[in-house]
């Protein structure tokens, strides 16, 4: 191996009863990509955020460069030449480009020479690796590829040689991730290392060098990547076989429970987001909605669910309409059956400040269930998580904990429980597995299959392609905000992939 | 993934921090004494002895941390739900109107447990009315509460000052203020709670607002942790996005806290207006709701720390009152000073020395560093 650009030895680390890591060791060899893969609440971001001096480990040693290396803050990590990219970004969105990669390393009081500075460097390094971005853009204008490629640009003006990144690739589409590894590939032939965490075990197959796997705070097996497999990997990653495609009969769709006629939905500028779209959803399938991101799913979702205000259209929930134009509620929606898994789960369908058991109740805390008059009945409350977290088995099992301490698939697994659990007529899910691990998607799959199968009518929007297709029993294709094609479960990726670059789209309107 | 923070254990949470802002408080007041020429160790003996030494200074303390008790209260409810009510001033000062009027009215003719449950309501109907409008334009027309807050203190002053000038001075009085009540109006003072411990008290204004205060303390805990309207003011207060996906009207979430604010607020006056001046005068609130910001934030918006922080600032101003008398250099401007720099270190500067104990905790014992999330943890 040659020279090793980081080595951990022993690292452990509790969090109260938890153990998050125990008895770590990794080496990282330098200008290699070395990825880390493992099950929500495995460690994998604790072990980096003690690298990146967040947390302390409670024993252990960090060697940076073959020295020993003590790291209590940021700041002693980024002397060392380690940067991170978030995956919340950590920006100031009515920011420049430019001012965020200054922010905190500005030299003088009025920014003068530090803005030239940063600009002429700023210039070398988007020439030397590729990341193209406009240094007086905005942020909260850039999409989310390049709001990460600032990140990025952040970590090297920094001095950066070791890249950490945890799950980059969560929130970009596919042409944005296939360009930020095209970056990664780039910086790793100019001699920088990278750490990469994701779940997508072909992003691991298609990019690192080497791959470690964690399992509830051990670290299991370090392999070769070119010598392992995906399905080894997913062994490793659970302790037993992953099905990677989960088995479903066909489907008995009975009657419309959802239908949406011409439904137009704007966005706060104005701009059309959902443009004239008519779909029905019955009891008994599943459908799907594919589509690169940002081409108006996420504003559907919003405005059946009640969030946000429809311009036009109608839609109708058991034979009875829905005024979504007027005042959609989304309470009353929620009363009349239909449940909603929102694509935000940070900010939509969390609090992350609150204790598990308080949000396993958001929405539905007006249920005679959980009160007792205008008090909560904390008892019910309690009884009903605690049932939650052993049916979804969502780690750790204490509904007393903060919700922002759970790991990513756990808290997308505390909204599914809350969401399912109230056996809603319709569901409605954005997103379903997010940040989630592979054994957790087998499970999420499970479970939104048997509501499937139990006459439920789901309509599910996700960016995988994979999950599309392996839950759908039809598939309908979003572009530009309108339906551009329906098919079956069958369609190939490659024909649904040219619906939703808007090919045939194009190609019909000419 | 969420993002990584460090989390302090409970004690030095709630205790170290606070007691660390306030040393360094005292230390830089201490500077500021010893400036004008006076000795600061005598300056802190004063003033601690003027507010716990003797009986009367300790009725006194509490007399004026149960003023600062509603208040607190008062900022952290509508806080709750991130709404920054600075309006708590006009709204105790509003309040002190609706208890003139039923004051004023029945004090001849009702006794005073009566008069009181009257009092009370319309104190917390009026602090509560004038919390609503500055509510319905935030969230009706997105007027910042912050601005329209702040306009209606300087409204509720005028108004007052009208009233108090006009029909509510009794006619041929000089003095802007309404007459003196009667003593159907006048509530029974708590003295003899400290008199039961040996003290001796000569005269001093604590009355049954003080045991008020505290049933409120307790009832705002159960509003905020164990309501579900508590619950729907903390989750619009932690995330507007979550509240809308959860069904919770904006407007009406909204409207109910300010008005909570604003009855909490409006309570206040019950305090010197009943308790003590047996009448209401002009800018009788005299700044007690900015105090009610500072004590908020210092009690980390739980009703047991405004209690404690109330209890606080009551002793700063007792004991600095007394300060001023003994030590002629100081001045009550310079009390005012010494307080100021209390609401800079546990109020606004409370962050400042955060960083540093957590590098110092995670240094000595990693492990404690975290613990405070999983508290009680069976996993
Ligand atoms: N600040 C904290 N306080 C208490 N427990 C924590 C804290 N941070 C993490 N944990 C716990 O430590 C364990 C490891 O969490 P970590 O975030 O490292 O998992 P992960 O492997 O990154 O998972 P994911 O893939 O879902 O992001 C989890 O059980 C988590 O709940
Ligand atoms: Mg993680």
């Amino acid at each position: 191996m040659a020279q090793a650009a980081i080595e951990l030895i022993g690292i452990n680390k509790s969090f109260g009863a938890v153990r998050a890591n125990r008895d770590i060791n990794l080496q990282v060899a330098r200008g290699t990509i070395h990825g880390i893969v493992g099950e929500n609440g495995a460690g994998k971001s604790t072990l980096m955020s003690i690298l990146y001096g967040f947390y302390q480990a409670d024993s252990g040693e960090i060697h940076v460069g073959g020295k020993p290396a003590s790291i209590h803050t940021s700041n002693d990590a980024i002397a060392l030449g380690i940067g991170m990219v978030h995956q919340h970004f950590m920006l100031v969105d009515n920011f420049t480009v430019l001012e965020n990669i200054i922010l905190g390393a500005e030299t003088d009081a009025l920014l003068k020479s530090s803005i030239a500075k940063a600009r002429s460097e700023l210039d070398r390094l988007e020439r030397e690796y590729g990341l193209e971005v406009d240094p007086d853009a905005v942020i909260e204008e850039l999409p989310v590829g390049l709001q990460q490629r600032v990140e990025i640009l952040k970590a090297l003006y920094r001095g950066a040689e070791i890249l950490i990144l945890d799950e980059p690739t969560g929130v970009l589409t596919p042409a944005e991730a296939d360009h930020l590894f095209r970056i990664l590939k780039q910086l790793k032939e100019q001699g920088k290392t990278i750490v990469l965490i994701t779940h997508k075990l072909r992003e691991i197959m298609a990019i690192t060098d080497t791959v470690s796997v964690m399992r509830q705070g051990t670290m299991v097996a370090t392999r070769v990547t070119k010598e392992t497999t995906v399905g080894e990997l997913a062994e490793l990653m659970v302790g037993r076989r992953v099905l990677l495609r989960v088995e479903k009969g066909e489907s008995e769709a009975g009657a419309i429970k959802l239908s949406v006629k011409n439904l137009t939905v704007k966005d706060s500028r104005g701009v059309t987001m959902v443009d004239n779209v008519s779909f029905d959803v019955r009891g008994g399938e599943i459908v799907g909605i594919a589509g690169v991101a940002g081409n108006g799913q996420s504003e559907l979702l919003e405005a059946i669910s009640g969030i946000r205000h429809a311009v036009s259209g109608e839609v109708t929930l058991d034979g009875k309409p829905i005024d979504l134009t007027g005042k959609a509620d989304p309470g009353e929606l929620r009363d009349r059956g239909l449940a909603h898994v929102p694509e935000d789960r940070h900010h939509v369908g969390l609090v992350l400040a609150f204790e598990e058991n308080e949000n396993s109740i958001l929405g539905y805390h007006d249920d005679e269930r959980y009160l007792k008059g205008p008090f909560l009945n904390v008892d019910a409350i309690m009884a009903d998580a605690k049932e939650k977290i052993e049916k979804y088995d969502i780690r750790p099992g204490n509904p007393r904990l903060r919700t922002a301490n759970f790991s990513g698939g756990n808290q997308q697994k505390i909204v599914l429980a809350r969401e399912m659990e109230q056996d809603p007529g319709v569901l409605i899910v954005g997103q379903p597995t997010r940040g989630v691990d592979v054994g957790a998607i087998e499970f999420i799959h499970k479970r939104l299959i048997a509501m499937r199968d139990q006459g439920k009518a789901v309509l599910v929007v996700s960016v995988e392609l994979d999950e599309i297709r392996s839950l759908s029993d039809r598939i309908l294709v979003m572009f530009a905000g309108r339906v551009v094609g329906e098919r079956g479960p069958d369609a190939t990726e490659g024909e649904l992939g040219l619906l939703m670059a808007g090919v045939e789209h194009q190609e019909a309107a000419q | 993934m969420s993002t990584p923070y460090a989390k302090l254990p409970a004690w030095a949470d709630y205790g170290l921090i606070p007691l660390i802002n306030l040393s360094v408080a005292f230390i830089v007041a201490g500077f500021v004494v010893l400036l004008v020429g006076e000795n600061p160790l005598r300056a802190a003996v004063i003033l601690v002895e003027g507010a716990f030494g003797k009986g009367t200074g300790i009725a006194f303390t509490l007399f004026y941390a149960t003023t600062f008790i509603f208040t607190g209260l008062s900022v952290a409810v509508a806080a709750h739900c991130s709404l920054f009510n600075i309006g708590t001033e006009g709204q105790a000062y509003i309040g002190g109107l609706g208890i003139a009027l039923v004051c004023l009215s029945f004090d001849s003719t009702l006794p005073w447990w009566v008069i009181f449950p009257m009092a009370i309501v319309a104190a917390a109907a009026f602090g509560a009315l004038w919390g609503l409008i500055p509510a319905y334009l935030q969230a009706k027309r997105g007027s910042h509460i912050v601005i329209t807050t702040i306009m209606f203190n300087f409204i509720a002053a005028s108004v007052m000052v009208y009233l108090l000038v006009g029909a509510l001075k009794p006619a041929g009085s000089q003095a802007p203020q309404t007459r003196n009540f009667l003593a159907g109006a006048e509530l029974p003072k708590l003295n003899w709670i400290i008199e039961l411990f040996g003290a001796k008290i000569r005269s001093a204004p604590l009355n049954i607002c003080f045991l008020l205060a505290l049933v409120m303390a307790f009832l705002v805990w159960l509003l905020i942790w164990r309501t579900r309207l508590g619950y729907e003011m903390r989750t619009y207060g932690h995330s507007p996005k979550a509240a809308r996906y959860a069904g919770i009207s904006e407007t009406r979430i909204i409207i109910t806290a300010m008005m909570i604010s604003g009855a909490l607020a409006g309570m206040m006056a019950l305090n010197p207006v009943m308790g003590d001046q047996h009448n209401v005068a002009i800018d009788f609130v005299s700044g007690a709701g900015y105090v009610g910001i500072a004590v908020a934030l210092m009690g980390r918006l739980h009703p047991v720390g405004i209690v404690l922080a109330a209890i606080l600032f009551g002793m700063l101003y007792q004991g600095g009152a007394e300060l001023a008398f003994e030590m002629p250099a100081i001045s009550r401007d310079m009390i005012v000073i010494i307080q100021g720099l209390v609401i800079l270190f546990a109020g606004a500067l409370e962050h400042m020395f955060r960083p540093y104990i957590q590098t110092l905790f995670a240094s000595f014992s990693p492990k404690s560093v975290g613990m405070q999330a999983v508290k009680g943890t069976g996993a």
